[in-house]
């Protein structure tokens, strides 16, 4: 029968080792890089914000995904967000995955690295899914230990973003907000604060946005995630949204977003948009919304920036 | 903190991930006993909700490796019968470009599949253009390098396959059917041929090739380390009308090849 | 198979003629290299797909959630769809090809 054939290869050559000019995020808002736009964004001229990427769709040895990173690096700041680590798992993280992170971080020189509290795998099977994590003193062990061997390994901090979840946990002993307090506490990681994703929770575990964010421990974030969700009713006509990143950010996440920026300064800010991907014009326009709320603030944030 | 105490916590942590994910990809079995929802809201919406992202993901992560096969079976058809395949062989690695090795394998057993046999074979041949796609960068064999060789010599010349370079062989007009379903566009009927696809990445662009009667055999051959005149003698001895010239020109246009060496002559 | 070798001329005169459809050989004028390119396109390359890798990157890891349901794994149908149908060769039955024999 038909066969696909491997065919011997040389080893492949040693990557040129690429040079990039460190290039600043602060007070920037920046996009979901999508090969789809990698045409479109060459043809803009060159502007501030910048991009993030999947970490793992940056993992394969070579072709046209590393030469538009590469060509996108050149010219703009880039975050790198795994999806895939798995930090809130309790198996061990696997080495592998680690040491291609590490690769990934050192040729790209990111600006910012960050991953989920949340976890993907289980014993060798790969979900592609957020799955949520009891919030109790076992868990608190598993994820420190997982996020300082992810920043002795990649050798940077990183930063941890709170997630969107669907259900609670009988085993949970700890709110979320304490959880993560605990972790930058216990590894000295910063947090990705996902303001879409404390919006969806919210509605769905039935607490306000505004008292969660209260709580936050905003003196740690180092970046903001916006994007837009979908509301849906479950089988007996309750609402629940669905974090889906297939839409514009809704307007109750811009004003709690405003009210962030306010009071933390100009924090990095990326606008996801993963399904139904817009024309590059219209996700650009969403981004320089962000970037006209983190201009109105934009002295705030000097101050702090200056202190840093 | 004692050392057996952690190793129980451990296990307990291990324990809840297990009952969690155990459902994931098996929709009927009961949802995990330690969640909550609010005001009791149906929790088994919410743990569906879980089940749907995972089974959506994966189902789409199949579908962008496989536009053709789904181009040709049509999506319900499609995506049915990735549901079933994500459920019996769900990935390992969390790089999903790696995702789908024995899809052609399980399309080959699916039974509503049986009246397509040739659709297995566009399975691999989508497969294999992934792995060009990603795969390792390297220069292609630079034709002033084979133009410098003593004409008395060439067919000594062993070359190095580029590491994207791939062959697909079918015993049916797979190229043909890969091709007019790889993009939009009339479909129209083809020969039925037993038919080889060339896979190559040339300038970042991944590109497909029919092969002529006995070029895979000649390209396989070159592969496994054989010398120019023997491997021409596989093809010619297959396919006597075999254009070695076009074929070497397919060769260097394609990137075929990222180097070549010579062997001393023997005396 | 010919046990007879292949001649050094005729693999020679192989290399020669593939270079210079290639046009790559060394410098050509204008003129020869319009007509390498018009016999390039003619003559050699087959089944070329080509400028499809925006379209066609493969699957990517999610972040997200699935606004569309999909998971229900009993509510199977066969629906005939696609392009499949289109594909039935002369004299074969209906969207399949009989399975050629070949020595393996």
């Amino acid at each position: 029968m038909a066969r696909t054939h491997l065919i011997r290869q040389q080893p492949a050559g040693k990557a040129e080792t690429l040079r990039f000019t460190p290039l600043r995020v602060v007070g920037q808002a920046g996009t979901s890089f999508k090969p789809e736009h990698f045409a479109a964004i060459l043809e803009d001229p060159p502007q501030q914000g910048f991009f993030e990427v999947h970490a793992e769709n940056y993992m394969g040895a070579g072709g046209p995904a590393h030469a538009s990173l590469e060509s996108i690096r050149r010219d703009y700041p880039v975050s790198i967000h795994g999806v895939c680590m798995s930090l809130g798992g309790p198996s061990p993280l696997d080495p592998q995955h680690l040491e291609r992170f590490r690769l990934l971080v050192e040729r790209y020189e990111p600006a910012m690295v960050s991953e989920h509290l949340a976890w993907s795998t289980h014993e060798n099977v790969f979900f592609n899914d957020l799955l949520p994590l009891p919030y109790n003193l076992t868990t608190l062990l598993h994820v420190c230990e997982h996020v300082d061997r992810m920043q002795a390994t990649i050798k940077r901090r990183i930063f941890l973003e709170n997630p969107s979840t669907y259900v609670a946990f009988e085993h949970s002993t700890m709110s979320e907000t304490d959880f993560l307090a605990e972790v930058v506490k216990r590894t000295g990681c910063g947090l990705l604060l996902d303001i879409n994703n404390v919006f969806v929770s919210a509605a769905n575990h039935r607490f306000s946005p505004m008292t969660y964010l209260e709580s936050f421990p905003l003196a740690a974030v180092e970046q903001v995630h916006l994007a837009g969700h979908t509301e849906q009713l479950d089988s007996e006509g309750q609402p629940v949204l669905i974090d889906s990143h297939d839409g514009p950010v809704s307007d109750a996440v811009w004003q709690l977003y405003e009210t962030i920026i306010n009071r933390c300064g100009p924090v990095p800010t990326l606008i996801e948009w993963d399904s139904e991907i817009p024309d590059w014009p219209v996700l650009r326009a969403e981004a320089l919304a962000a970037q006209q709320i983190l201009d109105r603030h934009g002295a705030t944030g000097q101050v702090r920036d200056a202190a840093e | 903190m004692p050392q057996n105490n952690t190793v129980q916590l451990s296990q307990s942590g291990r324990k809840q991930a297990f009952l969690f994910s155990s459902g994931l990809l098996a929709p009927d079995s009961p949802i995990p006993a330690d969640l909550r929802s609010p005001h009791g809201t149906a929790l088994a919406d919410r743990y569906n909700i879980y089940r749907n992202n995972v089974t959506v993901s994966l189902i789409n992560a199949v579908a962008s490796i496989f536009p053709a096969v789904q181009r040709i079976t049509g999506p319900d058809f499609f995506r049915a019968m990735a549901r079933f395949y994500i459920r019996a062989r769900p990935p390992s690695s969390p790089l999903l470009f790696e995702y789908g090795r024995d899809f052609a394998e399980f399309i080959e057993a699916y039974e509503y599949a049986q009246t397509m046999p040739w659709l297995p074979d566009v399975a691999r041949i989508e497969r294999a253009w992934l792995d060009a796609y990603h795969a390792a960068d390297a220069d292609g064999l630079d034709p002033a390098g084979l133009a410098a060789i003593p004409q008395e010599r060439v067919g000594l010349i062993r070359f190095t396959m580029h590491p994207a370079t791939r062959i697909v062989r079918s015993l049916y007009p797979a190229v043909s059917i890969f091709s007019q379903n790889r993009a939009d566009g009339e479909v129209l009927p083809v020969d039925d041929r037993p038919e080889d696809a060339l896979i190559t990445r040339s300038g970042n662009q991944v590109q497909v090739r029919l092969l002529d009667t006995g070029a895979a055999e000649f390209l396989l051959a070159l592969s496994d380390g054989a010398q120019l005149q023997d491997a021409a003698q596989v093809g010619l001895g297959l396919n006597p009308g075999l254009d070695l010239a076009q074929l070497i020109a397919v060769m260097l246009e394609a990137n075929v090849f990222s180097s070549l060496e010579m062997d001393q002559i023997d005396d | 198979m010919s046990k007879a070798p292949i001649s050094t001329v005729l693999l020679a005169g192989a290399i020669t003629s593939a270079l210079s459809t290639l046009a790559i050989a060394g410098p050509l004028t204008k003129a020869e290299a319009d007509a390498a390119v018009a016999a390039k396109k003619e003559k050699c390359f087959g089944v070329s797909l080509k400028g499809q890798n925006d379209c066609a990157a493969g699957p990517g890891t999610t972040c997200q959630g699935s606004s569309t349901k999909d998971f229900q794994g009993n509510a199977w149908k066969f629906v005939q769809g696609g392009t499949c149908t289109s594909l039935q060769l002369p004299g074969d039955r209906k969207g399949s090809l009989t399975p050629l024999t070949r020595d393996t």
